[in-house]
């Protein structure tokens, strides 16, 4: 199957933007997974993932977001997730995500939700 | 009054990159069902997890290992059957952390079990290791 995920990747300023595609499931999830290792080892921690064109994830792709916000939040980052479509956000919502994470409705919102609350306080 | 049941069944081999498959499989029985896009999303997830849960535990990863989608509807229900004969996966074996947990600990498993948990109306695991194991799910189907 072609291209079933697609990162593309940005910055502004000292945020990081990753544009996901297609579908994040088992297959799928370890490419993001090194694409966030990346970033946190060239010692960049804020992280936004916009999620527009995800049409499907599993918990392999959730627990790609659980497994480094610890690490991010320890080194004053965060993650934050925008642009979800209704069925991801179903996804996200089912296991509770929404308590975790700062989920915003789109890309400049997500952006400013750095300035407004940079680091994640629960 | 009968009652009309159709079985469908799937086997394909153990690697992640035939999830795609599965859920595209999952798809088409789901429509045939008369099942809504929300419930057919449901069920894609669910068997999403049941597979991807045989693929990487019980076959660990071996690709020369088979997994079994077995889908049978009527006009009420539908019911799936996910079938292994590798290492049984005793689910019970997990235990009930709150995400907040699990992220302080920097663990995320589990959080498959936990899905096909809230997604299905019932679940059923029987546990045979090295001779059959099967995760049995139930879908009762809105009309």
């Amino acid at each position: 199957m072609a291209n079933p995920f697609r990162i593309h990747q940005s910055s502004q300023g000292d945020i990081s933007i990753f544009k996901v595609e297609g579908y994040l499931d088992a297959h799928t999830a370890p490419e993001f997974e090194r694409a966030i290792q990346a970033e946190i080892d060239a010692g960049r921690h804020r992280l936004i993932v916009d999620c527009e064109g995800l049409t499907y994830i599993s918990s392999a792709g959730l627990g790609v977001f659980m497994g480094f916000i610890e690490e991010i939040r320890e080194r004053e980052g965060d993650i934050k997730i925008c642009s979800l479509v209704p069925k991801v956000r179903q996804t996200f919502e089912l296991l509770g995500f929404q308590q975790l994470y700062h989920i915003l409705d789109s890309l400049p919102e997500a952006i400013q939700k750095f300035t407004d609350t940079p680091r994640w306080e629960g | 009054m009968s009652v009309i049941e159709r079985k469908f069944l799937l086997q394909v081999p153990s690697s992640t990159e035939n999830l795609a498959i599965v859920r595209e499989f999952l798809n088409k029985v789901g429509q045939q069902a008369g099942m809504g896009d929300d419930e057919v999303a449901k069920v894609q997830l669910a068997v999403d997890e049941a597979c991807s849960n045989v693929i990487e535990h019980a076959y660990g990863h071996d690709s020369s290992k088979e997994v079994m989608v077995r889908v049978s509807f009527d006009h009420e229900t539908l019911r799936i059957e996910v079938i292994d004969t590798g290492q049984g996966f005793d689910p019970s074996s997990i235990p009930r952390q709150e995400l907040e947990e699990l992220v302080a600990q920097r663990k995320t498993g589990g959080l498959g079990v936990r899905l096909i948990q809230k997604l299905m109306d019932e679940v059923h695991y029987e546990v045979g290791p090295g001779k059959k194991n099967q995760i049995r799910m139930i879908k009762k189907i809105a009309r």
